[in-house]
């Protein structure tokens, strides 16, 4: 049996280019963590289900597991270390995860921070029920969501304060 | 949960891309949200994958007097956050708020929903229901246009040949005087429904109801379209009754028990929400026309 063929990729995560060498069945969840080693983004379900795995693709969520890294050769990808402020302090939606005790074990959170923070893009002022449905694809099973869901609107409230 | 070995693609035109479906044992990436985890669970193993998401001007949202045309890279996001669409046709965007979770339909194309053809996917029971068309092609057979009651033949099964690319999807607009709607139960929102369906309504003199069809999902192994016309022609939309409309739902489904729920509890879910699907399009067929 001859080896599986590599293809010479490089994946731009966090603003940095990551050269790497990738079958074409690498998920793009596995190139950040493994090729990357970028191991804040987390591996739960793998099929599409849990959300833990989403990271931002130009902008847009979407779960990494769900899509093959040489599709994403060219894309500006982000993951929860993306989501520091440049000085490496949290950014407002893991400060807000923090002021409201928005998590427990923490394995869903990556995939929650990048979501928020792509959704708070479009909509800068959720309602409660709005940002209840901006969390409808993650699954946490530890927190009972009541706490995300403050952690929403409070990271909302930080960016609004950081813009006045 | 990893893919088996396949060999990768990224053709940048049409036609290169047909050349590589033709080679045999080829499956079409667009947005991935239903191959990949098909891939990974092994559920699916073929020699090559080819991935269109480089191959220009399949991407595109033209309305136009007549209808919707989609490509087969229009993600489900875009066509529903498509304002045009949204004034041409609502139903389209009410339905695609049903599809799973937006960070899916940020990826999932609304053409490769159709060609996947899952018997609890919205959107084939709403091309059927407005009566469209796909648009085929591959270097054997050429283009061909495959009307939506013909589509679709199987759980996971359309009339798609393996080496043809579906490049484009057509929903026609409802006729004049016409309102919609999309009921679905599920679990969860954004989960698959436990049943689902949508409602055209068509008003005739003054407002009352001239005719009036459904689609259902997950009550069956394809899309069920049913005209109910009968049931409620003559009937004043404001007021319906919805009651005669039950037994030609009962006689059109063949719903199937599983884990989430009973044969039984599907058929109950859509006659109920069929009638709440058709009070709904009534009213939106009576707002739209006195717009």
């Amino acid at each position: 049996m001859s080896a599986e063929p590599l293809h010479d990729i490089t994946l731009t995560i966090n603003g940095v280019p990551h050269p790497m060498q990738v079958p074409a069945r690498r998920l793009l969840s596995d190139a950040i963590r493994h090729d990357a080693k970028l191991t804040g983004t987390h591996v739960g379900c793998e099929h599409g289900v849990c959300g833990a795995c989403t990271v931002l693709v130009d902008g847009v969520a979407a779960r990494s597991c769900l899509m093959l890294a040489v599709t994403a050769e060219g894309a500006a990808i982000t993951t929860t270390e993306g989501c520091l402020r440049p000085d490496g302090s949290l950014g407002a939606v893991q400060q807000a995860f923090r002021d409201c005790h928005a998590l427990q074990c923490g394995f869903c959170t990556p995939g929650f921070i990048t979501t928020i923070t792509a959704y708070l893009d479009d909509n800068p002022d959720p309602s409660e029920a709005e940002a209840r449905e901006a969390i409808g694809g993650n699954l946490c099973r530890c927190t009972g969501y009541q706490n995300i869901v403050a952690a929403v609107l409070r990271a909302a409230e930080i960016r609004r304060e950081e813009q006045d | 949960m990893k893919p088996a070995a396949f060999a990768y693609s990224r053709p940048v035109t049409v036609d290169e891309a047909l050349r590589l479906l033709a080679a045999g044992d080829a499956k079409v990436l667009a947005g991935g949200q239903s191959l990949v985890p098909i891939l990974s669970m092994r559920l699916a193993s073929p020699a090559s994958v080819v991935d269109i998401n480089h191959v220009a001007g399949l991407d595109a949202i033209e309305v136009d007097g007549a209808g919707v045309r989609i490509g087969a890279l229009t993600r489900h996001r875009a066509l529903e956050q498509d304002q045009r669409a949204f004034a041409a046709n609502p139903l389209l965007r009410r339905t695609l708020e049903c599809v799973a979770h937006p960070t899916i339909r940020n990826r999932g194309t609304t053409v490769g929903s159709l060609v996947h053809a899952d018997p609890s996917a919205e959107m084939p029971a709403v091309l059927a229901l407005l009566g469209g068309e796909i648009e085929v092609v591959s270097e054997a057979v050429g283009r061909r246009t495959i009307a939506a009651c013909d589509f679709v033949v199987g759980p996971m099964e359309s009339t798609t040949r393996p080496d043809e690319l579906a490049v484009s999807a057509w929903f026609p607009h409802p006729p004049p005087r016409s309102g919609s709607s999309w009921r679905e139960v599920s679990r969860r929102h954004g989960d698959y429904a436990v049943a689902g369906v949508g409602a055209i309504v068509t008003l005739g003199d003054g407002d009352t109801v001239a005719s009036a069809r459904l689609a259902f999902i997950s009550v069956a192994v394809v899309p069920v379209c049913v005209d109910v016309s009968e049931a409620l022609a003559g009937q004043a939309a404001r007021s319906l009754d919805v009651s005669a409309v039950a037994e030609f739902v009962s006689a059109a489904i063949d719903p199937e028990p599983d884990i989430h729920a009973t044969a039984e509890y599907r058929a109950h879910l859509a006659r109920v929400l069929a009638g709440r699907a058709l009070c709904a399009a009534a009213a939106d067929a009576v707002e739209r026309s006195a717009a």
